[in-house]
This record gives structure tokens, C-alpha cells and sequence, in this order.
């Protein structure tokens, strides 16, 4: 095989790529931000005690984690819209698919987190007279969102390759971009190589920055 | 302060205390009445119910039947005061709990663990509730631990970090559940050191152990449990060195091998 590589031409669309990272980006974070929020009330709602409400937030769980990202994505874009009449945004669709399905897993590490907490803690807690808020705020979850931490980051770093599939319904994220500009060059070596080089130069230091967390946290335990 | 006006008012009763989990009944109907000053300690075999009475003492275990009640009050289900029932939160400020494993924060300081009741509970100030601390952290001889994290203390001071984290709350009753059992042998004594120090203050305690040796020292009155009913009471004289019933004397032969 002797191919003849040639990043200039694909480079020519370097702000192609360039807008399509910060899509990616965009999205990521937005996700997540709205992901925790979720996964919090939805943590909040399985250990609330209620019956309805914890059952409801499971229901949601169990949906968003046994089907595929991708289903997901499709089917808030093709077929939500039917079943409410009207249509929706692509770009709304992806945030809210990609919040809601990163929600039910930070709902599950958070609510794992917060139920190793050995039960001595709630109850050195409440026996200084402390209610179950002031518990929860000071003595549990601090110590649970430490344990988590890690998993917390891995569930983040799945999330921010996961907005690759956001370009199935056409939001011009990077692998998007990548698609463009495979298009406009055929050159799918160059185009496709640099979009996983992106990937890899923005998650590397997030996994490096995961494991040095976890080494630190080891130590003080 | 009104000791000598209260001396004969009991603090904290329980008066035909029940306690279930599910068909098993462990506690069948107690009643104990503790005055102030007073140290009660109770011992019996594993599986008396020696432990779940005590908890039930600050509501740790909500108990399914009877009635606890803390200066001549009724204690309510709810957190907070509701009527003329006083609620558990209320309880919980005046009568502390040491736990067998400590239960300290493990993510505070040893000063951090004693301040966290009465700047989060009592909200006093923090530089008031951190001298106050200090000076119950050197009454427990650890002033000089203060900066330190729990994970870098040994059983036995973990444990009078726990006392001296209840003691912050200016508690009327201090409840000591089984507080040197998972201690290694050579720590208990610094703990028992302490306690019996509050005892010679006039802490009232209610005290779960399986020291005997030391509850006929510091208690006032030994209550026997067994199978979920207080079995024998008195003295530690007439308990623990001259029991009559004939399951007490069992018991109490086997700890002094």
C-alpha cells in the first residue's frame, strides 16, 4: 500500500473542525451540566422513600440505560414530535437526549456513592441533633461525591464521545464536520484521522487527570 | 446551677418500651427511670436487647410501642416540637450517644468533628464552639491531636474524640453504647478513664457494657437484661457480686473467668 497521505488538503477546512470541536464541547458540557441536575433530583426521588416517586425515577433510569444512545437520539427527532404533533429543533433534541440519558447514569453513581456511606455516619449525624438535611449536606454527601469522583469523571469522558452520535440528526459538532469535510476533499484517511486525533488530544488529559485524582484520593483514605 | 431543686426529677424515662422488627419482639415492655447524676449500666447477653433500649433512649430506634419521655415531656415521632410532644431533634441536643465504632467524620479535623454539633445545631459562633472544643479535647488528653484527621488516630482516641464531639452539646444524659468493644485491650482503659472522670462530675449515663468490672465501679444501679425484659435490678453490688437469679449468675461467672 502506498498512500500518499495529505493533511493539507483537509486542512484547508481547519475552521470546519475548529466549530465542530466547540459543538462538541458545547454539548458535552451543557449535558452535563443539566445531567447532574437530573441525576441528582433523580438520586434524590429513588431515596426520597416515596413508593411513586422512586419508582417513577427508576422507570426513567431503566429506559434512558437499556437503550442505545443512538435509538434514543432518533427517536426524540423522528418520532417525538408525532406523538405531540409538531416538530422539534435538532439541536434541542440532541441537548435534551444527551441530558437525559447521561442523567440516569450520574443518577445511579451519585445514588451508589451516598449508600456506601457506612449508616454509623447518619447516625453520629442525628445523634449531635443534626436533621436529615443538615446530614445529608454535611456528613453524607460529602463524603459520598469523593467517592464518586472517578466514576463521575469515566461516565463524563463516555459523554463527550458520545456526542459524536448527535451528527446522525444533522447538529454540526466535530464528527460532523468531519463528514463535511470528507465531502468536500474524499479524503476520509486525513479527514477521519484528524477528528480522532481531536478526540484523543482533548480526552487524554482528562483520563490522566482521572487516574492522578484517584491515586490522591487512595491515599487519604 | 438547679441540681439540688431537679435531684429527685428524673431526666429521661421510658416508660413500657416495646420495640419490634417485624413478628421478632425485642424489647417487651421496659420501663427505666434515670435521675440526674445518676450512672445506670446495663448489661446482659448478646441479643438482650440491651443495645436497641439504648437507642431508643435518643430515638435512634423508634420504638414500636411505650413511651419516652425527657423532663416529665412526652417525646413525639416528628423532628421538631409538635404540641406538648417534644421532638426527637430537640432530644437529640440534650442527650448524647458514643457509638461502638465511633462513627467519626472522617473527612473533618478532630476539632471540625467536636465543633460540627454546636456550630451546625446550637449555631453558636465558631470561634466560641473552637475554645469550647479545645478545652474538651484536652479534658480527654488529645488537645494536641486537634489538626489531625480520624484516620491518623488510634481506637482509643477515636473514641474520646467521640466523647468530647458529645460533650460539645452540653448533652443533660450521655448514652455510652458498648463504647470499648471494638477496641483493642490495651486501649479500653484510657477510655474508661474518661468516662468514669464524667462520672465523677455528675454526667448522668446510661452506659451498655460488657466491662463488669468496671460497671460495678461507676454505676449507681445495674440493670440486667435478658430476653427483652429487665431481669434483675440493683446496686452493682447485689447484681454483678451477688446476683439470685439463676441466669444472671450464669452470666456474670462467665466474665469473671
Amino acid at each position: 500500500m502506498s498512500y500518499s497521505w495529505d493533511f493539507h488538503a483537509v486542512w484547508q477546512y481547519w475552521d470546519l473542525f475548529l466549530w465542530g470541536l466547540w459543538i462538541t464541547i458545547l454539548y458535552t458540557f451543557g449535558s452535563i451540566v443539566f445531567g447532574v441536575v437530573i441525576g441528582f433530583v433523580t438520586c434524590a426521588a429513588r431515596l426520597s422513600g416515596f413508593r411513586i416517586l422512586s419508582g417513577i425515577a427508576r422507570v426513567y433510569q431503566e429506559i434512558f440505560r437499556c437503550t442505545p444512545l443512538l435509538v434514543q437520539l432518533l427517536w426524540f427527532y423522528y418520532a417525538f414530535p408525532l406523538l405531540v404533533g409538531g416538530s422539534i429543533d435538532n439541536r434541542l433534541a440532541a441537548m435534551l437526549t444527551l441530558s437525559l440519558y447521561v442523567g440516569a447514569f450520574y443518577a445511579e453513581i451519585f445514588r451508589g456513592g451516598i449508600v456506601s456511606i457506612d449508616k454509623g455516619q447518619r447516625e453520629a449525624a442525628a445523634a449531635i441533633g443534626m436533621s436529615p438535611w443538615q446530614s445529608m449536606k454535611r456528613i453524607i454527601l460529602p463524603q459520598a461525591m469523593k467517592r464518586v469522583l472517578p466514576s463521575f469523571i469515566n461516565q463524563s469522558v463516555i459523554q463527550f464521545k458520545n456526542t459524536s452520535l448527535v451528527s446522525v440528526i444533522s447538529v454540526a459538532d466535530l464528527a460532523y464536520m468531519a463528514a463535511v469535510v470528507n465531502g468536500q476533499t474524499y479524503r476520509p484517511l486525513e479527514s477521519y484521522t484528524l477528528m480522532a486525533g481531536l478526540y484523543i488530544a482533548m480526552l487524554l488529559p482528562l483520563t490522566q487527570a482521572a487516574d492522578w485524582i484517584e491515586r490522591r484520593l487512595r491515599v487519604s483514605d | 446551677m438547679t441540681q439540688n431543686s431537679h435531684a429527685k426529677a428524673p431526666i429521661i424515662e421510658a416508660q413500657a418500651l416495646r420495640k419490634s422488627y417485624g413478628a421478632h419482639e425485642v424489647l417487651k415492655g421496659l420501663d427505666l427511670s434515670l435521675e440526674r447524676g445518676e450512672v445506670v449500666a446495663l448489661i446482659g447477653p448478646s441479643g438482650s436487647g440491651k443495645s436497641t433500649f439504648i437507642r431508643c433512649l435518643n430515638m435512634m430506634e423508634i420504638p414500636t410501642g411505650g413511651t419516652i419521655r425527657f423532663r416529665d415531656k412526652a417525646v413525639g415521632q416528628a423532628f421538631r416540637d409538635k404540641g406538648d410532644r417534644i421532638g426527637i431533634g430537640t432530644l437529640r441536643r440534650h442527650v448524647g450517644m458514643v457509638f461502638q465504632h465511633f462513627n467519626l467524620f472522617p473527612h473533618k479535623t478532630v476539632l471540625q468533628n467536636v465543633t460540627e454539633g454546636p456550630i451546625v445545631v446550637c449555631q453558636r459562633p465558631r470561634r466560641e464552639a473552637e475554645e469550647r472544643a479545645m478545652d474538651l479535647l484536652a479534658q480527654v488528653g488529645l488537645a494536641e491531636k486537634h489538626a489531625a484527621y480520624p484516620n491518623h488516630l488510634s481506637g482509643g482516641q477515636k473514641q474520646r474524640v467521640a466523647i468530647a464531639r458529645a460533650l460539645a452539646m452540653e448533652p443533660e444524659v450521655l448514652l455510652l453504647d458498648e463504647v470499648t468493644s471494638a477496641l483493642d485491650p490495651e486501649l479500653v482503659g484510657e477510655v474508661l478513664a474518661v468516662i468514669r472522670g464524667l462520672a465523677d462530675k455528675g454526667m448522668t449515663m446510661a452506659i451498655v457494657t460488657h466491662e463488669m468490672a468496671f460497671a460495678a465501679d461507676v454505676a449507681s444501679r445495674v440493670l440486667f437484661l435478658d430476653q427483652g425484659v429487665i431481669a434483675e435490678t440493683g446496686t452493682a453490688e447485689q447484681v454483678i457480686l451477688n446476683p439470685q437469679n439463676p441466669r444472671l449468675q450464669g452470666f456474670v461467672a462467665r466474665f469473671k473467668g
